[in-house]
């Protein structure tokens, strides 16, 4: 018991706690709030495996903007109640059944293969270095140039899509 | 091709003419007749008649030139299979050679008489058309005569003895539509099946003795089997007796004797040179050839040799007492032809070949001659009836009787049938016909055996040999001649002399030269045939010709004896016949003198002794009753309705029905097909409810199934 | 000797994605089914960067980059159609969206 092993599970803790919110939560904007604690949670997980550029770019990209697009459409139509009849009234018990089974697997899965000799370390003050990032920066723009230039295309039509698909016909 | 060594002189090159020369005149009226006039297709037919007598008389000849050897000429290979060899050879000796010139010399003459004869004939039948065909048949007899006599085997006899049998079919049922009347009616072909039937019945004998010499002497061919032949009489002669008497059977249907001559009779349904050529002077003498052509057989069973004698005997007693009873010119003769054969028969029988051959060919001339005089005689009444109808029917024309003016057949015109063949309607017929009525007598006196006549000399040497070894013989033929002398007798009187009995016969006229000329001819071979083989020293000429085939035999002298017995009777007969018959003429319509002093015994010569009859009740009628039962019950009842209709049908459409269609196809099969096919829609009813369209249990289910991914791969 | 061992890492990870997982399946908001996509997606992010950690590479991070870079693409598009279905159907839920029905 250590105190990397502590911090972690406080932190496991709080990140099932705040999905568990967000997926039972009644209020949308409250499903919102919580799935973007769940973000800066696993955000400071990326800060304890040293990778401090995803750590930021999490908390930028994911939390920052995504949540906030999020948070747009759910005021725009979020607020809206679901009645409360149900066409499918045996999803809920069989989707609780499933993921309890699923748990179960992994969780068995995971202990039977487990190798405990691969631990991860909490990283030193060299990983916030420049040469860090840098040399991350080049094996990015190296090794998986193609994916990062498919990538830019896809946001491009990402974009592009979604000002179509909005687009309104002019009345008249 | 190939003739045997010994010949170096002769025509015997010439031998295939013998049957070719009638086929080319049967072919060329069959092809070109319908372009021909009557006189020409006559005389094509004629002259092809006449030139196989032409080569018969150039083969004879050749034959005395090799001093009757034989010669043995192969024209053709027929059939060979294993240790079969059968060919087409002519054999020319003696007998083979006396045959032929009869054949095709009486042939021939009768051609030419048949030429006047059926241009009237079909005349006053309205056939015209039908006079080329006669001539083509006679042509085709000639031929397949010829094939008879001229065969080196009895398989080759035998084609020809079938092909005459054919021909005395077609010929006999030549007006097949008629009855000798000139009604509609099947009695003509009836009577016409009746000679083939019967025949066949002969056949049949014929055959199984062929079988059986085939089978234990190995060949058909003459020379063969009568060199085999001895052998086997000493090791089996049952094989030799049952060969014989089965030939008898074949020669009784062809030759008329008892107990298959019924179709003779009939067979006087045929146009009168029908009768003459065929049923008097050739056909019905194959069987007699065939005897003599086996004597080398016969000498050898003398049990058998005696059967056969004895059917002859009888034979020509029987057919002598039915003559007397008869009323029709041509049935007389019938029944006299008959009576002769039974004579030659029983020549053969008891030996004496020569005696049989030559009254054989005498019989030929005379029979032929009365047969084409009676003809005459009948047509003579037609023209008669035909003159005196027309007259009639101007006469009545008048009074409006009804009749019709296109047809004159018999029956328009009279209330009854005309019947130009009854003697009850002729009568004092030498005063209208004269060259015909001492035609007629020369015949007669040549049957009854009168001297000098031919008949005298070869009927005096049967009954000479029969007196000599076989007494009961010589009786039956001794009252059978009697009985020959007294018929012809009451026929001379009955046609001739007296009163004219009916119109026709006051009005009938001579017949045309084209008829009466082949009659003189024979008329004169009847008068000096005898001297073909007199009973003197050095005057046996056919004995001493034929004995170059048959083995000699010593000639007989003159028995005055045996010749002074048969001659009295013969007049004795003719006296009692003028006695009742020409001394007080019948009138017309009276009735038969004899009837009332016989009584019942004049009713059954009357009715052929009701044989027919006999053979009707025994034979056909069961004979039709059981084929009838066969076909009705047995065939058609219980076969084809019961086995077929019921029973298989019946199973099959029970099969098909019920158990196939019912059970298993529609309760089996389908249901099994249609299950297939509801069994189909229920899964997919069910299935269908997965695509809810629900996004969110698709989504469960891709959940589910990783679940089960990892639960697999967990338990593997 | 600080160290968690990674299982740990990959543990929670199995366990937020069956929360996503779940929150999809239960969830009639289109909106909330998203997020817990988005969730599951983190879920996944955070098994590559444990695992990079520990094999000392950067090849997870940059999968990660990728990953959250892609997944703002989507989140982009997705919410586009989730408000032109709203102004089709007047309402959000998401069992409405049934006409696939088969």
């Amino acid at each position: 018991m250590n105190s990397d092993l502590i911090v972690f599970i406080v932190l496991a803790i709080v990140s099932i706690a705040t999905a568990l919110g967000m997926v039972f939560s009644r209020n949308a904007v409250y499903s919102a709030l919580f799935l973007v604690l769940n973000f800066i949670t696993v955000a400071v997980f990326y800060l304890l495996l040293g990778a401090p550029f995803i750590a930021m770019s999490q908390v930028t990209v994911y939390a920052g903007a995504i949540m906030v697009l999020f948070l747009f459409v759910i005021m725009l139509l979020g607020a809206e109640s679901i009645s409360s009849t149900s066409d499918l009234p045996w999803q809920k018990p069989l989707a609780f059944t499933l993921a309890l089974v699923l748990v179960v697997e992994s969780i068995y899965l995971i202990v039977s293969r487990a190798q405990m000799d691969r631990v991860i370390t909490a990283p030193d003050a060299s990983i916030n270095t420049v040469e860090n990032l840098r040399e991350m920066a080049l094996t990015l723009y190296s090794q998986y140039l193609l994916p990062f230039e498919i990538t830019s295309i896809l946001l491009l039509v990402a974009m592009v899509g979604a000002i179509v698909l909005t687009k309104q016909e002019k009345a008249g | 091709m190939h003739l045997s060594e010994s010949v170096s002189t002769g025509f015997f090159f010439l031998a295939p003419w013998l049957v070719f020369a009638p086929i080319t005149g049967l072919l060329i009226n069959a092809i070109f007749g319908k372009y021909f006039s009557e006189k020409v297709v006559g005389t094509v037919a004629s002259l092809a008649s006449g030139a196989a007598f032409v080569v018969s008389v150039l083969l004879a000849y050749s034959v005395s030139l090799n001093h009757g050897e034989v010669v043995r000429w192969q024209f053709a290979e027929w059939i060979h299979v294993g240790t079969l060899q059968l060919d087409w050879t002519f054999r020319m000796d003696s007998l083979s050679t006396t045959m032929m010139l009869v054949v095709s010399g009486v042939g021939t003459l009768i051609h030419i008489y048949a030429i006047g004869y059926m241009h009237e004939d079909v005349r006053f039948k309205h056939e015209e058309g039908r006079f080329t065909r006669f001539f083509i048949f006679l042509n085709l007899f000639i031929a397949a005569m010829m094939i008879l006599v001229s065969g080196d085997s009895y398989m080759m006899l035998f084609v020809g003895w079938e092909g005459v049998g054919l021909c005395s079919f077609l010929l006999i049922g030549f007006w097949y539509e008629f009855d000798t009347l000139g009604r509609s009616s099947w009695a003509n072909s009836n009577a016409a099946k009746k000679a083939f039937i019967t025949n066949r019945v002969g056949d049949f004998g014929f055959l199984i003795a062929g079988f059986l010499m085939f089978w234990y002497l190995g060949s058909f061919q003459f020379d063969e089997v009568f060199k085999a032949a001895p052998a086997i009489a000493e090791s089996a002669p049952w094989v030799i007796v049952a060969i014989t008497l089965f030939m008898l059977v074949g020669v009784a249907g062809k030759s008329a004797q008892i107990p298959l001559y019924i179709w003779l009779p009939d067979a006087m349904a045929g146009p009168t040179p029908v009768s003459a050529l065929i049923h008097a002077a050739t056909m019905v003498t194959a069987g007699v050839y065939l005897v003599t052509r086996s004597a080398a057989i016969y000498t050898l069973v003398p049990q058998a040799q005696y059967i056969v004698a004895m059917v002859g005997a009888g034979t020509a007693l029987f057919a002598a007492t039915i003559a007397v009873g008869q009323y029709d010119i041509k049935k007389v003769l019938a029944y006299s032809t008959i009576s002769q054969l039974g004579f030659m028969v029983a020549a053969v029988g008891m030996g004496a070949y020569v005696a049989g051959m030559f009254h054989l060919i005498t019989h030929a001339f005379f029979k032929a001659l009365l047969f084409l005089s009676a003809g005459s005689v009948i047509l003579g009444l037609e023209r008669g009836h035909h003159a005196h109808a027309h007259h009639a029917a101007h006469d009545d024309h008048g009074k409006g009787k009804k009749k019709e003016e296109k047809n004159h057949g018999h029956e328009e015109e009279h209330g009854e049938v005309f019947d130009p063949g009854d003697m009850r309607n002729m009568g004092g017929l030498r005063k209208t016909m004269p060259v015909t009525f001492w035609l007629y007598m020369i015949g007669t006196l040549a049957l009854a055996g009168i001297f000098p006549f031919a008949g005298f000399w070869s009927k005096d040497e049967i009954l000479l040999d029969a007196s000599l070894h076989f007494p009961s013989v010589y009786w039956q033929l001794t009252i059978a001649a009697f009985f020959t002398a007294f018929y012809m007798g009451r026929q001379i009187w009955m046609v001739f002399f007296g009163e004219a009995r009916s119109d026709a016969a006051k009005h009938a006229e001579e017949s045309p030269k084209v008829m009466t000329v082949p009659l003189m001819v024979l008329a004169v071979l009847s008068v000096v045939g005898g001297a073909l083989n007199l009973p003197f020293e050095g005057f046996h000429n056919l004995g001493h010709w034929l004995g170059h085939t048959i083995g000699e035999v010593e000639g007989l002298p003159l028995n005055l004896q045996v010749a002074g017995i048969s001659t009295a009777l013969a007049l004795l007969a003719i006296l009692i016949s003028w006695f009742l018959y020409g001394r007080n003429p019948l009138k017309a319509g009276q009735i038969d003198p004899l009837k009332k002093p016989l009584g019942f015994v004049f009713t059954g010569m009357e009715n052929k002794w009701f044989v027919d009859e006999g053979y009707f009740a025994v034979i056909i009628n069961p004979f039709k009753k059981i084929s009838a039962f066969l076909a009705d019950v047995i065939d058609w009842r219980f076969w084809h309705d019961f086995v077929h209709d019921t029973v298989i049908l019946g199973t099959y459409n029970w099969l098909s029905e019920i158990a196939l269609n019912k059970y298993a196809d529609q309760k089996g099969i389908d249901a099994f097909a249609n299950w297939l096919g509801t069994a189909t829609q229920s899964v997919s009813a069910t299935l269908r409810k997965l695509q809810n369209g629900f996004v969110r249990s698709y989504a469960l289910s891709v959940l589910l199934g990783v679940v089960l991914i990892l639960g697999y791969l967990i338990f593997k | 000797m600080n160290s968690v061992p990674v299982d740990y890492y990959v543990l929670l990870s199995a366990i937020l994605f069956t929360i996503g997982a779940m929150g999809v399946l239960i969830r009639r908001n289109p909106l909330i089914i998203f997020m817990s996509i988005e969730l599951m997606l983190n879920a996944a992010n955070l098994v590559f960067v444990a695992y990079a950690s520990v094999f000392k590479s950067f090849s997870g991070q940059i999968f990660v980059f990728f990953v959250i870079a892609v997944a703002a693409a989507e989140v982009a598009v997705g919410l586009a159609l989730i408000v032109q279905i709203f102004k089709a159907k007047k309402n959000i839920n998401i069992d409405e969206l049934n006409s696939l029905k088969g």
